[in-house]
């Protein structure tokens, strides 16, 4: 795995490495020395020109952990606010000799472009409305050890179906998770009022539903995502509260989910909008189990990518 | 045979010698502990864990009271990652706290020494054992580090382009330990070729 700027580029044996191999990290966390030196002598750079705390902090720490010099970059207070580009800051970067760059930018595409113009191998940590495969990772991890409570055996999500819900138009985290979860065998169920469909959400590989009250009881996991006020222009829906009616996952929809059924929600939550504060604190909700999954999954990232040497042809047994 | 032609392999220890080796092991490390309190075994996988579990079961028998076991993967610790393609990583299982206790390292051949300076490493993360001692199956030379072993099945001189080979029964279906002569490469070389499964590393 040269980068991973997608969750298109991983395929059934990669993700279940990477899931495995963040079990094993997930064990740092509870030692007396959080430090592994796998990744000794090894510099990662977080190049964030959008804000962020959950997933800067966890790659941030995950890198630590792993003994990587991590050296936080974002674009306020650095010379991408006095107009440097995209192309000249990560060049700069990465003439540093920087290993590693994990970049975050409003524009889909940027982690792409950027591992065109420079040898150090390059993370999307988010870009635009377009993918966010790490936060897919954590996520999956976090539902596959739900589901192995019930069924330790389990190995992929072959029989699961997983509704993913709210404003798909907007979410980065959509597009990698319907990647993903696809390519772990599950069934997706798409579900969003018809004007926060993505175009093209046809040609996508899952089920598309605008009547969550139809899909909530098939449902083995609900994914809730959060309504992007701030990236919406113009007027996708009428009000919060009419929004709430009829897609968010009100008590009364809490109810109706299966026994067993997880909540998932990759933050950070609206309260009251697309998720009520009973579903937020639910017993079978999982949303603070992704952010804890956040710095394992990270972790086995960045040592599925710098692990090993340089000319890295993938994990090796 | 000539010297230059390719050997097969020959058998060094059977099934039954590898079960009296193992039992003299088990006796020898409950002597030199004054018993099995506070002992905790730690194989390095995935032939040390099964030698561990061996060990212990041998020792529960001799002392009637059950011995700690535990796996300690050591690929994060290894001095040569940077060489080699990104190495998948096992299981580490660490039953009991090891703060204070005597932890034995097991693994199944003592070669450059390499393997017990990471294990040590990753011990040193883990807790601060009272003392840590090491005990191998088959010890065949070649050290590159100042490391030795306490207790040890079968002392095997060899040249450094030999291959040791440890199959036991839980992970490869027989019991045996065999050697053969492999290609010819350098002590250093062999050191960092890592370990591949039951051979020397």
């Amino acid at each position: 795995m040269r980068h991973l700027l997608s969750a298109a580029d991983l395929d059934l044996k990669a993700i279940s490495s990477i899931l495995d191999l963040s079990e094993e990290m997930s064990t740092v966390q509870d030692r007396p020395v959080k430090k592994l030196p796998a990744l000794r002598g090894r510099t990662v750079v977080n190049l964030f020109f959008e804000d962020s705390t959950r997933t800067r902090s966890s790659f941030e720490i995950a890198g630590k952990w792993l003994s990587a010099d991590v050296i936080n970059v974002s674009a306020k207070g650095s010379s991408v606010s006095k107009g440097e580009s995209l192309r000249d800051t990560v060049l700069t970067v990465a003439a540093m000799g920087v290993d590693a760059l994990v970049i975050r930018h409003m524009t889909s595409g940027a982690p792409w472009q950027a591992s065109q113009w420079i040898d150090a191998q390059v993370i999307n940590a988010g870009d635009g409305t377009h993918e966010h495969p790490t936060q897919a990772l954590l996520d999956a991890f976090t539902l596959r050890r739900h589901f192995r409570r019930t069924d330790p055996a389990l190995s992929d999500f072959s029989g699961k179906t997983v509704a993913i819900v709210g404003d798909l138009t907007h979410s980065r985290v959509v597009r990698s998770n319907v990647l993903l979860l696809q390519t772990l065998g599950a069934r997706v169920i798409l579900v969003a009022p018809p004007t926060l469909l993505p175009s093209g959400v046809e040609s996508w590989p899952a089920e598309v539903s605008t009547d969550f009250d139809a899909v909530i009881g098939s449902a083995d996991a609900v994914m809730m995502l959060r309504v992007q006020r701030e990236r919406m222009s113009g007027g996708y829906f009428p009000t919060a509260r009419e929004y709430t009616v009829g897609y968010g996952l009100t008590r009364a929809r809490l109810g109706r989910l299966r026994e067993g059924a997880a909540i998932c929600h990759p933050g950070p939550m609206n309260r009251g909008l697309e998720i009520s504060a009973d579903a937020a604190d639910a017993a079978n909700s999982l949303i603070l189990n992704q952010v804890a999954a956040g710095v394992a999954v990270r972790m086995s990232v960045l040592y599925h990518l710098l692990g090993g040497a340089d000319d890295n042809p993938g994990v090796t047994s | 045979m000539s010297e230059s032609q390719p050997e097969a392999s020959r058998v060094v220890l059977d099934e039954e010698e590898i079960a009296r080796a193992l039992m003299r092991m088990a006796h020898q490390i409950l002597e030199a502990n004054r018993g099995a309190e506070g002992l905790v075994l730690i194989g390095i996988p995935t032939r040390g864990v099964v030698l561990a579990e061996r060990l212990a079961k041998a020792m529960s028998e001799v002392e009637g009271a059950s011995i700690p076991t535990g796996a300690l993967d050591i690929t994060l610790y290894r001095d040569d990652l940077r060489r080699n393609p990104t190495r998948a990583v096992g299981h580490t299982a660490i039953p009991v706290s090891i703060d204070d206790a005597v932890v034995v390292l097991v693994d199944d051949v003592l070669f450059s020494g390499r393997t017990v300076r990471a294990a040590l490493d990753a011990l040193g993360d883990l807790g601060r054992p009272r003392a840590v001692r090491l005990a191998v199956l088959v010890d065949r030379g070649h050290r590159q580090l100042p490391i030795r072993a306490d207790h040890v099945g079968k002392n095997l001189p060899t040249a450094a382009n030999e291959r040791v080979s440890v199959r036991l029964a839980e992970t490869d279906g027989v019991n045996e330990v065999t050697i053969a002569r492999g290609p010819e490469k350098t002590a250093d070389g062999a050191a960092v070729a890592g370990r591949q499964g039951g051979e020397e590393r």
